[in-house]
Order: C-alpha cells, then sequence, then structure tokens
C-alpha cells in the first residue's frame, strides 16, 4: 500500500518533469565538463570549454523552444515554467556562452584553470536558471546560494594576486551578510504564514495580511536589503565596484552580466508573486534604492578613470531602471524590467567583452586611458563600442533607448510621471561618461598605434553581439511582445 | 510612390553604411563620387515629392503607416506637409552644399566624414517626415550621434569641449521632450501627432508640457539664455558640421515649436508667449550686439545665427498678441514670416560658414585680425560673400529681407517696441556683417598669407552659384515657397488659437 502510495506520489513529483531540461541539460553539461577536464586535459586542453559551450547552445535552444509554451508549477510547487524564467533562461545561456567565448584567449594566456572557470560558471548558470524558476522560498535561497559561492571562488581565481584576494573575501563576506538578511526575512514571512511556495504565501496574505502585518513588513525590510545587496543597488553598493576591479576582467565579464538576470528574475519572483499584496509597501522601498541606484551611481561613474570600476558604476545605474520597471507594480513595469535587464546583460557581456578581448599578452585594458585612439587602430571596433556606448546611455536608434521607454512608460502610465522625469534627467547625466568613452576611443590620439587584431571566430561574435544592439533597436518589437506577453495574465 | 519618404531616409543612410565600409584614405574620392552620387539621386528623388505634393490641401500627404511596436501603439508613421517638404528638400539640398563646398578641405578618414552626413542626413529627414511622436523623438536623438563624432573628429583645436557640451545640452533638453510625450501618449493612448492635437488638457499640464517642450525646441533653436553651446560647437566644428547645423540642426527647434507646442499645448504657449517674445528679442538685440564684437570671424556668424533665429522665435509667439489686436490672417503673415526666415537663414548661413571654411582651409587661422585684402586675391569669392553678406543684413532683394520684413510688418500689430526692437535688428545686423566683411575683404593685403591666397576651386564656386541663386530667387519671388506652407501655417494657426481647456 505504501509502496503504491509512494510510486503515486514518485509519478505526480515527476509529472512535467520534462520543463526543467534546461536545468538539466546544464547539470548534465556542468558534470560532463568536470569528468572530460579530469581525464582529457592533456590531450584536448579546451575539452571543458568546448563541452561548456555545446551545453550552453543547447539550452538555449531548448528554452527557446520552451517560450511561449508552457506555463506550469511542478516539482511539488518548487520549480515554476513560465514564459518569464524561460526567456531569462535564453538570455542567461546566451550571455554566459559569450563570456565563455570572449574568456577563452584571456584565460588561456593567463594560465587560469579552464577547467575551474568554465565548470564553475556553469554551475553557477544553475543556480541563476533555478533561481528564475522558483516558486518557493526555498528554491530561491537554494538557487542564490548556488549562484553565488562559484562566483566567490572564480573572484579569487588569481590566487597570489591580492587585489583579487581582497576582492573575493569583500564579496565573500558581503555576499554572505545579502544572503543572512534574505533568509532572516524568509524565515519571518515563515514565521507569518507558515507557508514556503510563494503562491500560497501571497494567498495567504491577501486572506488575513492585516493581523501579521507589522512582522510581514519586518520582513520585507529585511528581504528588501537582501535583494538590494545581490541587485548591488544603492546604499548596498559598496561592493561592486571594488569586485569588478579587483577580479580578473574575464570574471568580472560573467559577475556583470547574467548574475544581473538572475537577481533580477529573483526580486520580480519574490515581490511581485510572494508578497504581490505587500506592494504599497515595497514601493516605497525600492523607489529609494531606484532614486539612489540610477542619480549616485550615474554622478560617481564620472569620477572614475578606471574602466572597471566605471562600468561597475554604470551597472548599478542601470539596475536603477530596472528596479523603476518594479516599482510601477503594473504587468506593464513587470515586462519592462524584464525587458531591460535581459539588453543589459548583452550590453555588459560586450562592454566587458571588448575588455577581455583586447588585453593581450599580459596587456590589462583597464583604464579608460586605454582605449585611446581605437579607431586609429581598428575602426570596426570602436564602431563596435560606438554602438554598446550608445546603447548604455539610451541614445536611439540603438535598443538601450526602447529599454528606457519602455520602464519610463510604465512609470508614466502608474501615473509616476516625477519619478519618469528624474530617471530621464539621471539618463542626461549618465549619457556624459558614455560620450567620455566614445571620445577617448574617437577623438583622442592613440599612445600605442600598433593596430588591435582580433580572431575571426572571435570578430564575428563581438560583432553579432553589438550589432544585435542596433538590430534590436531598430525592429524591437517581437521581443518587446515576448517580454509583455510574458506577464500577461 | 507610398514609399518615397522611407526612400529619402532610408537610401542615404544605407549609402552612408557603404561609404563607411569601403572607406580608404588611399582613395578618397571615390568615396567623395559615391557619397555625391547618393545626395544627387536623393535630391532627383526629392524632385516627385515637390511636384507630387498638392499644395491646395491641407493635412499630411505621401502618407506611410508600418505597424511597429503594436503592443506599444507605436506606428512607424510617415507623412508630409508643405512645411516638412520644404525642409527635407532643404536638407538633402544643404547636404549637396557640404559635399561641394568640403570636397578637399577634409583628408584624414574621408569615409568617416562623409558616411556621417549622409547617415545624418536620412535622420534629418526622418525628423522631419515623422508623424508619430516617439518616431520623431528616435530621428531627432538620432541626429546627434553623426554630429557628435563629426566635430569631436574633424573639428578644430577646442573640438572634444564643444562636442560634448554640444551632446550633453541638447540631449538633457530633449529627454523632458520624451518625458512630455509619453504623458500625452498615456493621455491619449496613442503616439499619433494627429490624436495628440485632439487631446484636451488642464492648464497645469499644459505648462509643464510646455515648458519639457521649450527645453526641448529652445536648445536646439538656440534661445537666448540657453544658447551657449551654440558658439562653441559652430566654431570648432568643421566648415561642413557648421553648415549642417546652421542651415537644418537650428531648424528642428523651430519646426518642433510649429509641429508641437503651439497645436498641442496652445493656452500655455498663449500664456508664455509674452516671455516668449522677450526672450526673442533680447536674442535679435542683444546677441546681435555680441556679434560685432566678436574677433573670430565663425564666432560672429554663429551669434548672428542666434539673432537671426530670434526672429523665427519671435514670429512663432508674436501671433498671439497680433490674432488679439487684429485677425488671424496678420498672424498668419508673421508665421509665416517665421518659415521664410528660416529656409533663407539655411541658404545665408551655409554660405558664409563655408567661406569661413574657404579660407580657413588656405590660412588655418579664423581670427579677424589675421585678414584683410582678400579681395586682391580672391576677387571671385570677395564678390559672392558681397552678396551673401548683404542677405545676411536684410538687403532687400535678397532672401533675407523678404522672412525679416512679413515678420516686422505683421508684428506691428503686436505692439510697437515690439517692432522697435525687431527692427533694430537692421542696423545691428548690417553692422557686424559689413564690418566683418569689411575688414576681411577690403583695405590691402596685411600679410604674406593672404597674398598667397587662391581663389574658388571649381568645387567651391558651384556651391556657391547654387546657393546664390537660391538667396536671389527667393528674394526675387518667394511666392511659389509661400504656397507649399499655406496650408500649414493656416491649420497651426486654427490649433494655436483653439482652447483645450
Amino acid at each position: 500500500m505504501t509502496l503504491l502510495q509512494g510510486k503515486i506520489n514518485m509519478t505526480v513529483l515527476l509529472e512535467n518533469i520534462h520543463l526543467a531540461a534546461p536545468e538539466m541539460i546544464i547539470l548534465a553539461t556542468a558534470c560532463l565538463a568536470l569528468l572530460g577536464d579530469l581525464f582529457f586535459r592533456k590531450r584536448f586542453p579546451s575539452v571543458a570549454f568546448v563541452i561548456a559551450c555545446g551545453g550552453l547552445v543547447f539550452t538555449s535552444v531548448v528554452s527557446y523552444l520552451f517560450v511561449g509554451q508552457f506555463s506550469a508549477v511542478i516539482l511539488h510547487g518548487l520549480f515554476q515554467s513560465d514564459d518569464m524564467a524561460q526567456l531569462m533562461k535564453l538570455f542567461i545561456c546566451i550571455t554566459v556562452f559569450l563570456c565563455f567565448f570572449y574568456s577563452k584567449q584571456y584565460n588561456d594566456e593567463r594560465k587560469i584553470p579552464a577547467g575551474d572557470y568554465y565548470i564553475l560558471g556553469l554551475f553557477s548558470t544553475l543556480g541563476m536558471m533555478s533561481l528564475v524558476s522558483a516558486h518557493s522560498l526555498l528554491t530561491v535561497y537554494l538557487g542564490l546560494e548556488l549562484v553565488s559561492l562559484p562566483l566567490y571562488a572564480m573572484t579569487a581565481m588569481r590566487r597570489s594576486d591580492g587585489d583579487s584576494s581582497e576582492a573575493a573575501l569583500k564579496y565573500f563576506v558581503m555576499g554572505a551578510i545579502a544572503s543572512g538578511l534574505l533568509l532572516y526575512g524568509i524565515s519571518l514571512v515563515y514565521a507569518a504564514t507558515g507557508l514556503l511556495d510563494l503562491h500560497e504565501v501571497a494567498n495567504a496574505i491577501a486572506m488575513d495580511g492585516r493581523l501579521q502585518a507589522p512582522l510581514l513588513s519586518f520582513a520585507l525590510v529585511f528581504i528588501v536589503a537582501g535583494l538590494g545587496f545581490k541587485l548591488a543597488a544603492i546604499p548596498f553598493h559598496m561592493w561592486a565596484p571594488d569586485v569588478y576591479e579587483g577580479a580578473p576582467t574575464s570574471v568580472t565579464l560573467f559577475i556583470s552580466s547574467a548574475p544581473k538576470i538572475a537577481a533580477v528574475g529573483m526580486t520580480l519572483r519574490i515581490l511581485t508573486l510572494g508578497l504581490v499584496d505587500l506592494a504599497s509597501q515595497w514601493q516605497q522601498l525600492i523607489l529609494i534604492l531606484a532614486l539612489l541606484s540610477t542619480g549616485l551611481g550615474s554622478v560617481l561613474a564620472i569620477a572614475q578613470s578606471n574602466l572597471k570600476r566605471l562600468l561597475a558604476y554604470s551597472t548599478i545605474a542601470h539596475l536603477g531602471y530596472v528596479l523603476f520597471g518594479i516599482l510601477s507594480a503594473t504587468d506593464a513595469g513587470y515586462a519592462a524590467s524584464l525587458y531591460y535587464v535581459l539588453i543589459y546583460a548583452l550590453m555588459s557581456a560586450a562592454a566587458f567583452g571588448l575588455l577581455v578581448l583586447m588585453s593581450k599578452s599580459g596587456i590589462e585594458i583597464e583604464q579608460i586611458d586605454d582605449l585611446k585612439g581605437l579607431n586609429r587602430r581598428n575602426p570596426w571596433l570602436a564602431f563596435l563600442m560606438m554602438i554598446v556606448m550608445f546603447s548604455m546611455a539610451g541614445v536611439p536608434p540603438t535598443v538601450g533607448f526602447f529599454t528606457k521607454l519602455l520602464v519610463l512608460k510604465a512609470l508614466v502610465d502608474a501615473h509616476m510621471t516625477w519619478v519618469a522625469v528624474l530617471g530621464l534627467l539621471f539618463a542626461a547625466i549618465g549619457a556624459y561618461y558614455y560620450l567620455r568613452i566614445i571620445k577617448v576611443m574617437y577623438f583622442d590620439e592613440a599612445i600605442d598605434e600598433a593596430p588591435v587584431r582580433l580572431t575571426k571566430t572571435a570578430n564575428a561574435i563581438f560583432s553579432t553581439n553589438c550589432l544585435l544592439l542596433l538590430f534590436l533597436g531598430i525592429f524591437p518589437s517581437a521581443l518587446v511582445t515576448l517580454c509583455i506577453n510574458a506577464f500577461a495574465n | 510612390m507610398s514609399h518615397l519618404l522611407n526612400v529619402l531616409i532610408w537610401l542615404p543612410i544605407l549609402g552612408g553604411v557603404f561609404v563607411f565600409l569601403t572607406g580608404d584614405d588611399k582613395n578618397p574620392n571615390l568615396s567623395r563620387c559615391l557619397t555625391l552620387f547618393t545626395v544627387l539621386l536623393t535630391l532627383l528623388l526629392s524632385v516627385p515629392l515637390m511636384t507630387q505634393f498638392n499644395t491646395n490641401t491641407p493635412g499630411m500627404q505621401f502618407t506611410d503607416d508600418i505597424v511597429w511596436m503594436p503592443i506599444l501603439g507605436i506606428h512607424y508613421n510617415l507623412g508630409v506637409d508643405g512645411l516638412s517638404v520644404l525642409l527635407i528638400v532643404l536638407t538633402i539640398f544643404t547636404n549637396l552644399i557640404v559635399i561641394l563646398a568640403t570636397w578637399e578641405s577634409i583628408k584624414k578618414r574621408v569615409g568617416q566624414y562623409l558616411s556621417a552626413f549622409l547617415i545624418m542626413q536620412g535622420f534629418l529627414v526622418g525628423v522631419f517626415a515623422a508623424t508619430d511622436a516617439i518616431v520623431f523623438y528616435i530621428f531627432w536623438e538620432a541626429t546627434l550621434i553623426p554630429m557628435y563624432l563629426i566635430i569631436g573628429i574633424w573639428g578644430s583645436d577646442n573640438r572634444i569641449y564643444a562636442a560634448i557640451k554640444f551632446f550633453l545640452y541638447t540631449f538633457l533638453g530633449s529627454v523632458l521632450m520624451l518625458a512630455s510625450f509619453l504623458y500625452l501618449g498615456y493621455v491619449a493612448s496613442s503616439f499619433n501627432i494627429e490624436t495628440l492635437y485632439a487631446v484636451k488638457l488642464s492648464m497645469s499640464a499644459q505648462t509643464l508640457i510646455f515648458i519639457a517642450f521649450f527645453l526641448g525646441f529652445a536648445i536646439k533653436i538656440p534661445m537666448f539664455p540657453v544658447h551657449t553651446w551654440l558658439p562653441d560647437a559652430h566654431t570648432e566644428a568643421p566648415a561642413g558640421g557648421s553648415i549642417v547645423l546652421a542651415a537644418i540642426l537650428l531648424k528642428l527647434g523651430a519646426y518642433g515649436f510649429i509641429r508641437f507646442a503651439l497645436p498641442i499645448v496652445p493656452d500655455a504657449c498663449g500664456k508664455f508667449a509674452y516671455v516668449m517674445v522677450a526672450l526673442s528679442l533680447i536674442a535679435v538685440v542683444y546677441v546681435g550686439m555680441i556679434a560685432i564684437i566678436q574677433k573670430d570671424m565663425k564666432r560672429l556668424i554663429a551669434y548672428s545665427s542666434i539673432s537671426h533665429m530670434g526672429f523665427v522665435t519671435l514670429g512663432c509667439f508674436a501671433l498671439f498678441a497680433v490674432a488679439k489686436n487684429s485677425s488671424l490672417s496678420s498672424a498668419g503673415l508673421v508665421l509665416e514670416g517665421a518659415i521664410v526666415v528660416m529656409v533663407s537663414h539655411a541658404f545665408i548661413s551655409s554660405a558664409m560658414f563655408a567661406g569661413v571654411g574657404f579660407i580657413y582651409d588656405r590660412m588655418h587661422t579664423r581670427q579677424l585680425s589675421d585678414f584683410g585684402g582678400v579681395v586682391n586675391t580672391m576677387p571671385v569669392f570677395a564678390s559672392f560673400f558681397m552678396l551673401f553678406a548683404m542677405a545676411n543684413a536684410g538687403l532687400p532683394g535678397t532672401s533675407g529681407f523678404v522672412g525679416e520684413f512679413m515678420v516686422i510688418m505683421g508684428g506691428l500689430k503686436a505692439g510697437f517696441w515690439v517692432v522697435f526692437w525687431a527692427a533694430s535688428t537692421l542696423i545691428i545686423g548690417a553692422s557686424y556683417t559689413l564690418w566683418m566683411y569689411k575688414r576681411v575683404i577690403f583695405g590691402p593685403i596685411v600679410n604674406e598669407r593672404v597674398a598667397k591666397l587662391h581663389d574658388l576651386t571649381r568645387f567651391e564656386t558651384s556651391a556657391y552659384v547654387l546657393l546664390a541663386m537660391m538667396v536671389v530667387a527667393m528674394g526675387v519671388y518667394p511666392q511659389p515657397m509661400l504656397a507649399y506652407v499655406h496650408h500649414t501655417v493656416s491649420q497651426t494657426l486654427a490649433q494655436a488659437d483653439s482652447s483645450k481647456l
């Protein structure tokens, strides 16, 4: 009898398990890469890289096929597969693929153990994917740790380098505090409702939220603070510039792109699914985070001369815009946030990608001045980087304009025009430092006149990455529609 | 025929991409010829735009509606009325002048330089052809990119400061315009300009939108006191950049006022008309006086541009007082005058900046004190430049006279002092232009470099002949041009005159 019962439970548990196929493929890829690296490294030095890229491509295809197909909760409410999750997974895989690809030569030249970089990256990717699919606070925490732990290790990859270790330690301590805060918030939510399933939590709060209101508000503050750390929103941003600067550039590239998608996915899941009835409370918290991040992030970026630090502050500002979308607390706003962060990941991959690709044979491209006269040294690369910079600044006809347009439109439609106006003014401030990078590339004379050369494949992939930003700016409709449909009930 | 506007927008952009990709400094003439060919082709294609445009009906023609982002209600709407047709043709014509006038003045990265101009031409045509606010905004902002690069890469010594100032100043102004578009789009649940015209708005909303529009458009024109970017940008830009900047980019602001501010927020425009008229008069008189004391030729012409654009804004906003004291038809005279000033200023300032470019290429200085006696070595140039200087001062028989005369005549109904200060431009304009002319062209040859000057090349002469023809033709017989804008003007007036509260 119990055996039968168990069997039925097992079947229920495994029902629709194929919806988790992207995660399973990545897990399998990670294990394969680990084994491959262990046994075949001598004969094929890049075996881990090849397996990782293959797995990522396969996973993105599967995720793409899932978009618009299924929306279901599986594994007893632990895991949710919907369009938002699949879109995020698709872009996570694409971005991670780009990161791996750009970093290949960098890692090889610096003797960064390939196995470590790609395999840790893959496990982190697995964490990101389960994070965006989380349907329970338990999965949220699990996913979060799975994302973060490999990232701490990756930051410390240049063991002998002081900056790198310092960055890793800082990242780890800050990350641990953030996880602690989040976990504390989660436990308070559990105390108030006795539930972990996000959907059930939402129902419970809707039914008798007033009884537990003080406890829930308390929980909310901790949760938002934890999320703020992970998003690097001001005032929880202190770790970001140091980590970005200290980590090897290939790791910075990785940290700055795909994990941001996951962090936003987690925020969307917790705030707009689980705690949706507390919207009026978290809106106030998010408002402060968003305004500080966009405003201060833009201003602080102006003062930077280190390109990696500058881009760190630019990331902070961009995440502030993402929060604007969540702030509006409408479906259009969530869609705008989703769209923003997907595009942001592509832009960030391209911007750091250029640094990684240019950092060759021992030269680290880290200062803004290192890009001087790039138009002389390689006009095509300069042109591509210009597209990325204008896209980050939000100047049409690049896609960056539409990301901002969607977010701000959602704000205006939600009667928060003044926030939108502030956001636009900060965008104008932010434009300055992107313009400065273009200035350096185009207007200044090169210090080192030697032409910059990329391999054919690197050039092709990097060009595709950057031109995609232009293409999506001219034909934005398809992706925007997908994002909006992901939230249309 | 319905895709004619699309062709006019995208053909030069594609041409620009092609020139960018094939550009090679070892063989710059290939890029130049390709560019010239593209511009001539678009000019040829704009002939049917002018001839098949029906000047007897109001409303948009050559419309093209492509659903672009249905989920946000953004349509790729194109269409032109008389004003747009004029400005589109003007854009293409100006680009032709740029290419002829600066045929050999740029020597490094010629391909990139020319492709920037071609791409900008496409964007500018897009601005004038867009009938959806978001599409308008996209083209509007996109024009900043090529101009930023043109000033920054090929400009003179202080180019980087000027380029960044230009970009940030105008970007700051236009982001607020985007905010008001978003708000209007929310109220009207569409971004089509025709729909936006029909929206009812409260006075406070109108005031805020007007302020946003003011910042966007006034910075672009530029009006006093937000004009300070222009002298820098003009002075540091290469001659070609200055020509496009003065001839077309400044007109974007005025076009914005006529296309958006007056019809969409008429009540706020009426309320602030006095301020706007006052600012316009300050631009005409005070900035005109600043022009007199300039030591740099390009700066002088830049300030003269601001002063002339003061006439345009004066015409746009004096119409409220005129309509109140008199009739709508005399208000029409003012607005038509403003448009004529816009077009005529495009020709004259192109010619002036091209002239400075010609002698700068030869002497590498723009300081007035370095010149003198140019007439002895460059007689052909001196005679052409005489014509344009006279037109700049508003000599009857040139295009410069017609518009200013119309604004002053119509403006009489707005009050004596308005006309008094506006008319003082005839004296101020004459003093800065003719004094400059005297110092540069007349007198004995002051130094060896002037003695070594050679006269205009064939390309330069052809540019000047084209411009001279336009200046004289418009001055003698402006009627065909006025026919184009007649309906735009009467429609704009009707919208500006009806309250939307």
